[in-house]
């Protein structure tokens, strides 16, 4: 297959943020994740756990809270004290209100989804009503003395818990009137804490209201008497989950779980199971359990504990099948239900989600200069070079190390949503969600000079994808509303900003491009839509590639061919002609045969694909845990041969060895990979994140005692 | 374990003319109390536990009640439907049905539904549904046709599906069976046709329902005597569409195929059944509860008078019509407990030694089993009933035994209990042997010279009972300080009540050691290490150097100075146990091993006296130098106490008694090493966190060699 020389690069410092928030969808089954810098990720569970759209975050717009309501509009409030709501086709922010109560820690949609209350700083909690293209503010429950931290709706939408500091209000829903008022003991262990912050409550229909804490307590109320049913302490830091019955307001089991705070609780649909986090990283997973086999008495009983945070679980979520997770750590973690999932499928597994299903990496080939995108800047790189040569697993001697060309910082609080370096490197081109910026690069032999592409047209406000053709003179901008324009650029500027005629009543947007090299096709697709092919000259659509189930996750045109290589969410790769309008023999070959199931089993998306310049045959493509090049010219792979061979064959006969031979490529030494790309016919780069160096960048975490002290 | 309680029958005077029986029995708003209508005019409401009627209210000479009162649990108001048409809404208070609240309506009503948390239901005979509320505010209203020409409702069922009202009925046209499934959230309607899976046409005789997370579990009891399960989705998929059901072969031949009334079907749980009906062609009608997952008739009920074919079931009661009188049959299932979720599990013992009580009959579930040939089963199965009747007379033998603990002598009852024991077990073998020691306990009482103590012995040893079974053994057992009998309980009860733990370890402590002498216990757990030998003793010196425990050390302690000066003496009293054979035995075996949880056993450890809790702290001290004689950190012999469970209980008697103990002189020395060992501990965990800290900077340095640079040109060859 051949050896290359491999830029090994880790000097790419990206720190994924923190998660902040998470909302489950139980219709679409749809996961919204917010995060500390204010980014919404959406992920689609069903389609592989594929992040599927993204929000770019914002400086002042720290997310507090995130819930679905109904026809799946997703809200977001934060500590700027406005409601967000978001535009799920158009990927932008559809509106944000300012509920004038201060900053907002806590919001939940009713049950119907036809209402939304959030609980302020200054303890008012207020009722606003959806409707159809806003929301509107109706009421103002009971003013409480301090801020509400959580709230739950009574399933029935009759009540509403909220928690404050060291007491639970019941409220009446349709008065507004505070009902009940259950009071959280402050002491721990017989150490009065100074407060008792109740981070999270849940309603249940039966008028159960369970409380999670600060002083590590899971407390389970009855609220009809105000009474504490149960209480679990969790965690060592900071979190009691507390049941209480509503209706009396009495707490009814208190399970101390925990000294640390416990941050969050999300109760299952069937209400016969929850889940809490805590600051210690240690998710508990509480289930409604017969007190005895055959009574009908039910008891919440502390089943499993599950540690796969090394941080604070600041959000949990319950889906039917599977508890999530996600905190300080930046990972987002889905632990199915074994006894939930019906199927033990590789669905069935663990998941954790730590980097974004899309490319913060791009790369000037021919100038071997890598661009990196972070939230608020851009840093550009030159690739060092070696004239050393070795075998197998060598490290060369570097003649040139490395360089850090430029920090580009944008200006203003929004986060970067896209990047792009052309082929040439002479241009940068990033958006944010408000400001579109494009950068002339002279270089002159060590020295670089940049300068700002002034006056850019109206439309480009923002973009959603950036792409430039392979010989950089024109640039193709993706942006809201599904439009689609081509730039062409000149020395000092641009003319003829054009559009591609739209597909008429399309308001989705793309998110992902790929030009052919000849500079003739574009290929366009969404967030579920198929993909386009545009012809460049025509400004015209030229064909549609058939929809699939899956959401695309990388796409790329081969030279020469012009085949269209697309990868889904499902880990199907397709191959389509765009002059033959038509799936090639290749894919059809595929298809037939079916991947390897190893290959189905992987569970990060392809994010992206290359091509190798001199051998046709061969598709490069790459996910965070390995990369590929697929050789099409050899047999593909069936699920008796083995598929990851790292083994070199040694003394293998050449008959063996060309037995064994199979199309895919594999290696799987450099990882977590965000980018992998063919520079030239030898040299690959790969740009490298090890956890590690993600773990380094975040606060410690609370340090756990060990060896039994 | 279902198990059918004597029925009795509800009313003493005939049910009214009807010859089908009662129309409907349903629940009332309050606990306990039913409503019950006649076939002809009349509805009484009674209370069931006290077996008397609390009211009775009749329509007019020439009226009919055509539809059994409901309870609308809103509002605690009855509702009936006579001559079809008309409805009647009235309370408590109310005497004359004629006087009530009165609404005629449009169109026939098949049914009224009514159940907790939410507002009744009307069904028309026409398939339509109306909610109560609905309807009255205009009774007249049009009623529209749901089912086609003759079709005909023949069951329905209204409940609850995830808080969501959902309500189901079956309709028949010319031998065919339809599903109607009406949920109120959504407003939609599906229709499923009923495929039978027999060959032969059948007619399905009885249905039943149950709902589970995705299904309800539609049961149905044919003409044949099978019974057949049909699952419905509640979600279904196309909802419009006219859906087939197809029904599976659940249980065969419960009742005879030739049977043509009498016969109906209920479902008790997820696992159990009832069928009312005749067995086999000639014999009585019997009440049956079959358990469905293995296939196994787990009781009946002869019923010598006939019954007419209806059966409600609810709460633990089923009703049923027997001869002319409605009887009323509570229906229990065996409790058992969860003491293992809340608190400290109890060590789990050999399961080779433990005999598990039988739950599942096999040699009666073989005659159901999933077999093939049709003709085959069923003679298996008329044989094993055959066997059943034979048996029957049998059943007495746990009541004659208890007939017999209430009059004969202590040996007598030896004897008659030894032959029971000796006998098979039957499924509620372990009832029958808890009511057996709750008759000897009741008599022991009575009597106070009296006490059966082999037997007693005999029946704990049977390993099926457990604390509920018998509550009041232990507390008997302590006001006789009958060491023997405890130990016993304590190994064998899995759900021991922290108090009683602790009664029981007040008594080991304070009992005398002459009075030990004398006992019979259970001594093979201990006997391995009581004797410690003088290499034993060397073995320890050097194992507490290891554990980080060194009498020897010295930390400018002035107490420590004073142990030291008689270093010898420290370790002659560490090694040797402080108390004898027989009291260790009693405490290691036995109360050590309990379950408890913490909170509840705090309290009642602070009842022990101090000299008692220093003797058993001294014990666990001594106990956990053996247990760090050796390096897996367990002791010999069979079920050793775990070092955990040690030192569990050495914290929670310090945590309860410390401000006492600290008090005696004698405890001194006993803390002063525990304080010392604790303080050596501490200095150990130090140590290891330090070592854990710089075993991580190495990790990390190692890991900074692995990824020192930041950038790297490699070879990569794929092959």
């Amino acid at each position: 297959m051949g050896e290359f020389n491999v830029h090994r690069v880790r000097f790419f410092n990206y720190v994924p943020s923190g998660i902040r928030c998470v909302a489950y969808n139980n219709q679409s089954n749809r996961l919204a994740v917010s995060r500390t810098d204010g980014t919404v990720e959406i992920y689609n569970l069903s389609a592989n756990y594929f992040q599927e759209k993204f929000f770019p975050g914002h400086e002042s717009r720290a997310t507090e809270a995130l819930c679905w309501a109904k026809g799946q509009r997703l809200f977001s409030a934060g500590l700027n004290g406005e409601i967000i709501e978001y535009d799920l086709q158009a990927l932008t922010i559809k509106y944000a209100v300012d509920a004038f109560g201060g900053p907002i820690w806590s919001m939940a949609a009713s049950p119907s989804g036809s209402q939304l209350l959030v609980g302020c700083e200054d303890g008012s909690v207020k009722l606003f009503q959806i409707t159809p293209d806003k929301i509107q503010f109706e009421r103002n429950f009971d003013r409480q003395k301090s801020r509400i931290l959580s709230l739950s709706w009574h399933p029935a939408g009759t009540h509403v818990a909220a928690g404050s500091i060291d007491y639970i209000s019941v409220f009446d829903s349709k008065s507004g009137s505070a009902i009940g008022k259950m009071l959280v003991d402050r002491q721990y262990m017989g150490v009065s804490k100074r407060k008792c912050i109740i981070w999270g409550v849940a309603f249940l229909s039966d008028g159960t209201v369970i409380s999670v804490d600060s002083a590590g307590k899971v407390q389970i109320w009855d609220s009809a008497t105000g009474t504490l049913m149960k209480n679990h302490l969790v965690s060592n830091a900071d979190v009691k989950v507390q049941i209480w019955d509503s209706a009396t307001g009495t707490l009814m089991k208190n399970h101390l779980v925990s000294n640390a705070d416990v941050q969050s609780i999300a109760v299952s649909p069937q209400e016969d199971s929850f889940v809490v986090g805590t600051a210690e990283g240690t998710v508990f997973h509480f289930q409604l359990v017969s007190v005895t086999s055959s009574s009908s008495e039910k008891q919440w009983v502390r089943t499993k504990p599950f540690q796969h945070h090394t941080h604070g679980v600041r959000a949990v979520a319950h889906s039917p099948t599977a508890l999530i997770s996600g905190g300080t750590d930046t990972h987002l973690v889905i632990r199915p239900l074994m006894e939930k999932v019906e199927v033990k499928n590789y669905d069935a597994a663990l998941r954790k989600i730590t980097f974004p299903h899309r490319r913060l990496v791009s790369c000037a080939k021919k100038k071997q200069l890598l661009l990196f995108q972070f939230a608020h800047h851009l840093e550009l790189w030159r690739l060092g070079s070696t004239v050393a040569t070795g075998k197998n697993g060598d490290t060369l001697p570097l003649s040139k190390n490395a360089d850090h060309l430029l920090h580009l910082k944008t200006k203003g609080p929004e986060n970067i949503i896209c990047s792009c370096i052309s082929p040439c490197g002479g241009w940068i081109a990033c958006s944010t969600a408000s400001r579109f910026f494009l950068y002339r690069l002279n270089y002159e032999h060590d020295n670089i000079s940049l300068q700002r592409v002034s006056k850019m047209p109206v439309f480009l406000r923002s973009a959603l994808q950036i792409l430039f053709s392979e010989d950089s003179t024109k640039l193709f901008v993706a942006s809201n509303q599904g439009s689609l324009r081509v730039i062409r650029l000149q020395e000092g500027g641009f003319t003829h900003p054009r559009a591609f005629q739209p597909q008429s009543g399309t308001v989705q947007s793309m998110c992902l491009l790929a030009v052919s090299p000849d500079g003739n096709w574009l290929a366009a697709s969404g967030s579920s839509a198929g993909v386009h092919v545009y012809n460049v000259k025509q400004l015209k659509l030229h064909c549609t590639v058939p929809a699939y189930n899956f959401p695309v996750t990388a796409l790329a045109i081969a030279p020469n061919t012009n085949n269209l290589v697309i990868a889904h969410s499902d880990q199907q790769v397709f191959e389509y002609s765009i002059p033959d309008k038509q799936y090639t023999e290749w894919s059809r070959t595929v298809q037939k045969q079916g991947f390897h199931h190893l290959w189905l089993q992987r569970d990060t998306p392809i994010t992206h694909i290359s091509f190798h310049p001199k051998r046709p045959m061969h598709i490069l493509l790459h996910d965070t845990y390995m990369f590929c090049l697929i050789d099409k010219s050899l047999p593909l792979p069936n699920d008796k041969t083995l598929l990851y061979n790292p083994l070199p064959p040694t003394n293998e006969s050449d008959v063996i060895r060309r037995r064994t031979a199979h199309a895919f490529k594999i290696s799987k030494k450099y990882k977590p990979l965000l980018f992998v790309d063919l520079l030239d016919e030898k040299t690959l780069v790969a740009v490298e994140r090890p956890l590690d160096d993600i773990v380094a960048q975040l606060p410690p975490p609370i340090k756990k005692k060990k060896f039994g002290t | 374990m279902a198990d059918l309680e004597e029925g009795f029958a509800l009313t003493a005077v005939p049910l009214g003319s009807g010859p089908d029986g009662p129309l409907g029995v349903e629940q009332s708003d309050k606990t306990d109390q039913f409503l019950v209508t006649d076939s002809g005019r009349t509805v009484i409401l009674y209370k069931v536990s006290d077996q008397k009627p609390l009211g009775s209210w009749s329509v007019k000479q020439g009226q009919i009640i055509t539809c059994p009162a409901v309870c609308n649990f809103q509002t605690g108001e009855y509702i009936i439907v006579h001559d079809n048409k008309v409805l009647r809404i009235w309370n408590n208070e109310d005497v004359n049905l004629d006087k009530v609240f009165k609404a005629t309506l449009s169109a026939e009503v098949y049914r009224i539904h009514s159940i907790q948390g939410t507002e009744p239901l009307v069904l028309f005979k026409e398939g339509a549904v109306r909610g109560l509320e609905a309807l009255l505010a205009e009774p007249q209203q049009k009623i529209e046709t749901v089912i086609s020409d003759e079709e005909v409702i023949k069951w329905t069922k209204f409940f609850m599906v995830f808080r969501h009202p959902v309500l189901i009925f079956i309709t028949e046209k010319h031998g065919n069976y339809f599903v109607y499934v009406q949920k109120f959230n959504s407003r939609i309607l599906s229709k499923y046709t009923l495929l039978l899976g027999q060959e032969e046409k059948c007619v399905i005789q009885s249905f039943s329902t149950s709902v589970g997370r995705k299904f309800i579990s539609l049961m149905s009891l044919s003409s044949d005597g099978c019974v057949y399960e049909t699952l419905i989705p509640i979600h279904p998929s196309e909802p419009e569409k006219n859906q087939r059901l197809v029904q599976s072969q659940l249980l065969k031949s419960v009742v005879s195929g030739s049977a043509r009334n009498g016969v109906a079907l209920a479902i008790l749980d997820q696992d159990h059944i009832a069928v009312l009906g005749a067995p086999l062609p000639a014999s009585k009608e019997c009440l049956s509860v079959w358990n469905t997952k293995f296939q196994t008739l787990q009781t009946s009920k002869e019923l010598p008078q006939g019954t007419s074919g209806q059966l409600w079931y609810y709460g633990e009661n089923l009703f049923m019509l027997h001869g002319k009188f409605l009887t009323v049959v509570p229906f229990k299932c065996e409790v058992s407990s969860l003491a293992g979720a809340l608190g400290k599990l109890k060590h789990s013992q050999d399961p080779g030694i433990h005999a598990t009580p039988h739950f599942v009959n096999w040699e009666t579930s073989q005659g159901c089993g999933l077999g093939s040939q049709n003709s085959e089963q069923s003679k298996r199965i008329l044989r094993r009933r055959k066997v059943e009747v034979s048996v029957q007379p049998e059943v007495p033998a746990s009541t004659q035994l208890l007939a017999t603990i209430q009059k004969d002598s202590e040996k007598h009852i030896e004897v008659e209990l030894r032959k029971f024991l000796a006998t098979k077990r039957t499924p509620d073998f372990h009832t029958i042997i808890g009511d057996v020691i709750i008759g000897l306990l009741g008599r022991c009482k009575a009597e106070p010279s009296f006490y059966p103590r082999n037997c007693l012995m005999q029946l704990v040893q049977t390993h099926v009972l457990s604390y509920s079974l018998c509550p009041g053994l232990m507390e008997f057992a302590l006001e006789k300080t009958d060491v023997q009998i405890l130990q016993l309980c304590l190994q064998q009860f899995p759900d021991i009540p922290e108090s009683v733990t602790c009664a029981c370890l007040k008594v080991f402590l304070s009992i005398g050691d002459d009075t030990l002498q004398d006992t019979d216990i259970n001594m093979e757990s201990v006997s391995d290490y009581m004797d410690p030998v003088q290499d034993g003793e060397m073995e320890g010196q050097t194992a507490f150097l290891q554990n980080g425990f060194s009498p020897e050390e010295d930390n400018c302690d002035s107490c420590a100075q004073k142990l030291k000066e008689k270093p010898q003496a420290t370790a002659d009293e560490s090694t040797s146990c402080p108390v004898t054979t027989k009291r260790a035995a009693l405490f290691r075996n036995a109360v050590l091993h309990s379950a408890y949880s913490e909170t509840f056993l705090l309290p009642h450890l602070k009842d022990i006296p101090a000299q008692h809790s220093t003797l058993f702290l001294q014990y666990l001290y001594f106990l956990y130098l053996k247990c760090s004689e050796n390096a897996t950190m367990t002791l010999p012999g069979t079920h050793p106490p775990t070092l955990s469970q040690i030192m569990d209980w050495i914290c929670l008697l310090l945590d309860a008694n410390f401000t006492v103990v600290v008090m005696i002189p004698e405890a001194k020395r006993l803390l002063l090493s525990l304080y010392k060992f604790v303080k050596s501990q501490i200095s150990i965990c130090s140590e290891l966190n330090k070592i854990e800290v710089s075993f991580r900077e190495l990790q990390k340095l190692n890991q900074e060699k692995n990824n020192r640079e930041l950038y790297s040109i490699e070879v990569l060859e794929l092959f």
